[in-house]
């Protein structure tokens, strides 16, 4: 099938059909002084001109040694990832679901949803979503439908959340009558305690969510947290990241499950870090699992295996009747899709490292982290803020602001981290460190050299 | 033609309800209703003592190729929703009227007949849906 656009005669033969002059009339019920205006954007180019302008653009980058996460983490993606992702039958504007044409891509997202369950310990898992973010938002909206002995639409949100999460948790579930209660941080271990969630016990909460491991890059206290919420009738969210489910135990396992209590209930995270390279923006994606007991609950599309009429096995998207095309305004969600190009990225990564190359990957970062806090804490002026367990990240503490510190890095060619100054202010001078697999001991010691040359008391006062 | 019980009352949404002791009713779909949904997989009914008003949408019916919502025709507190439906849901098919009811309701108040109908009025409603 041929999918082309509109000819003018196409065109004119609708308009002529419906009794309109030109595609603009269609927009006569908008009011003129609503409409955009004349777009502001420069004359179109010939193909010699923007390659031109690419280049210049891409040498501008430089090629900077980079120590920032907080969210998004350079790892080393094996060449045959996106050799096999960009190859015709894979890469594609749109995912193709068609039962009796899609075989392949529907098997790829059903080893995906595999992968997702093994990592985080559930039942089932989606066929992603667009983004981390945009993954707590549904997952906050989820925990409404599901947590059926709660009628609050409270959730408790710590403030060791990735702050970019919480705002598009806000934006997004906010406007839906979801209340978000923020949970405050212990300032010496940098994570959530038990006693900051005890003014909730016995209240009417919806849920809780505890990233783990915490934006500061902090291990939280998931199992004695997981514990409290469902002594409390509140459903459990995790925000995890995939890589360092390789090390850590999955969300499915988490508390002492005493009374059969399971782990998390819903999962979420940003799966970028499995073979996406970084890019401003992205795109990335999302992904999202949890227990058959809430499956009709979860957003998104599924796929499963089923067979055909002659008993042959076959993949197929499952449970519809949840979905916008089918339930218009009551589907689970009318915001999200699945992005199919990423996640053919995300399972060939996870293919070809396996298990062991995933927990080699995060215990190179968690071990590399370590080194770069040892190196650049032995400098005067910096130290680390929190004494909580680490994963792959850490916030440092100097004793002047963060930006000008920064900035001469940068123009040594070195991304040192993000400033927390303005996302937590009362921290004082906080930075965001993380150095994964990717940073070798020379890579450390130039930031170390960097760094010391900044900090030199001499400098301190210019 | 679907069997419409002179028993009951229905409404426009399709649902049907029936009169028990002490001001509770039974509530389900009509034959009608499933049968235009075809095969039930899925039944997802309102736990006991939730709180409804009349015109709030409080079960959902999922067959394979469509899922809809069920409105409680009445205002009150859920006494039981029926749990048998979770394993087997083609009991709403086999049986709407007796082993396929959704839910039971204490009614706070009484029922709102303008907004009901009786099954003569409503095999008319369903001739002139169907006109």
């Amino acid at each position: 099938m041929a999918f082309i656009p509109h000819t003018a005669d196409d065109v004119a033969g609708m308009l002529d059909v419906i009794g309109a002059e030109s595609i603009d009339d269609l927009f006569d019920e908008i009011p003129r002084d609503l409409r955009a205006a004349a777009l502001d954007v420069p004359q179109a180019m010939g193909e010699m001109e923007v390659g031109r302008l690419l280049t210049e653009r891409a040498a501008s980058d430089g090629r900077p040694l980079n120590f920032i996460g907080a969210g998004a983490y350079e790892h080393h993606i094996p060449a045959p990832v996106w050799a096999i992702t960009t190859r015709g039958e894979f890469y594609s504007a749109y995912t193709p679901y068609q039962a009796e044409a899609s075989q392949g891509t529907l098997q790829l997202i059903y080893e995906y949803q595999s992968m997702i369950c093994a990592l985080t310990g559930m039942e089932v898992s989606n066929a992603s979503l667009y983004d981390g973010a945009s993954a707590l938002a549904e997952a906050c909206l989820m925990a409404v439908r599901a947590n059926r002995a709660a009628n609050s639409r409270r959730i408790l949100l710590p403030r060791t959340v990735n702050p970019t999460y919480a705002q598009v948790a806000k934006s997004i579930a906010g406007n839906q009558g979801i209340v978000f209660e923020t949970v405050d941080f212990d300032r010496s271990a940098g994570r959530t305690l038990l006693e900051s969630l005890q003014p909730y016990t016995g209240q009417d909460v919806t849920a809780l969510v505890v990233q783990q491991p915490n934006f500061f890059g902090n291990l939280e206290e998931a199992d004695q947290l997981t514990d409290w919420a469902h002594q409390n009738k509140i459903l459990m969210i995790a925000v995890v990241n995939p890589i360092s489910l390789a090390l850590l135990s999955a969300p499915g396992q988490w508390g002492s499950r005493i009374g059969g209590n399971p782990g998390a209930d819903i999962v979420c995270g940003e799966g970028q870090p499995l073979g996406v390279p970084l890019a401003a923006g992205g795109p990335y994606f999302g992904f999202m699992a949890t227990r058959m007991q809430y499956v009709r609950q979860m957003p998104g599309r599924i796929v499963g295996r089923t067979v055909d009429a002659e008993g042959r096995p076959g993949f197929s998207l499952t449970l519809q009747a949840r979905e916008q095309h089918i339930r218009r305004s009551k589907a689970t969600s009318n915001i999200c899709t699945n992005q199919g190009l990423l996640v053919t990225a995300a399972t060939l990564y996870m293919s070809l490292l396996g298990s062991e190359g995933l927990s080699r990957v995060a215990a190179a970062s968690l071990q590399r982290t370590a080194d770069l806090v040892a190196r650049l804490s032995g400098i005067a002026g910096v130290k680390p803020a929190f004494t909580a367990p680490r994963f792959h990240e850490a916030v440092l503490l100097l004793d002047r602001p963060v930006a000008p510190v920064l900035a001469a890095l940068t123009r040594r060619g070195i991304f040192g981290g993000l400033d927390l100054t303005d996302r937590y202010p009362e921290l004082n001078h906080a930075l965001l460190v993380c150095a994964t697999e990717t940073k070798l001991d020379a890579d450390i010691n130039a930031y170390a050299v960097a760094l010391t040359d900044i900090m030199k008391p001499s400098r301190a006062a210019a | 033609m679907s069997n419409i019980p002179s028993d009951l009352r229905y409404t426009k949404s399709h649902e049907w309800v029936r009169r028990q002791q002490n001001g509770t009713v039974e509530i389900g779909i009509s034959d009608h209703a499933q049968s235009a949904l075809g095969d039930l997989v899925f039944v997802e009914v309102p736990e006991a003592g939730r709180a409804l008003r009349a015109g709030e949408a409080c079960a959902v019916v999922e067959s394979v190729k469509a899922a809809s919502d069920v409105y409680s025709p009445v205002s009150g507190k859920v006494i039981a929703g029926n749990a048998a439906l979770a394993s087997q849901p083609e009991l709403l098919n086999q049986d709407p009227y007796g082993a396929g009811w959704l839910f039971r309701v204490q009614t706070n108040s009484p029922l709102d007949e303008a907004a009901l109908m009786s099954a003569a009025d409503y095999a008319k409603y369903l001739a002139d849906e169907a006109g």
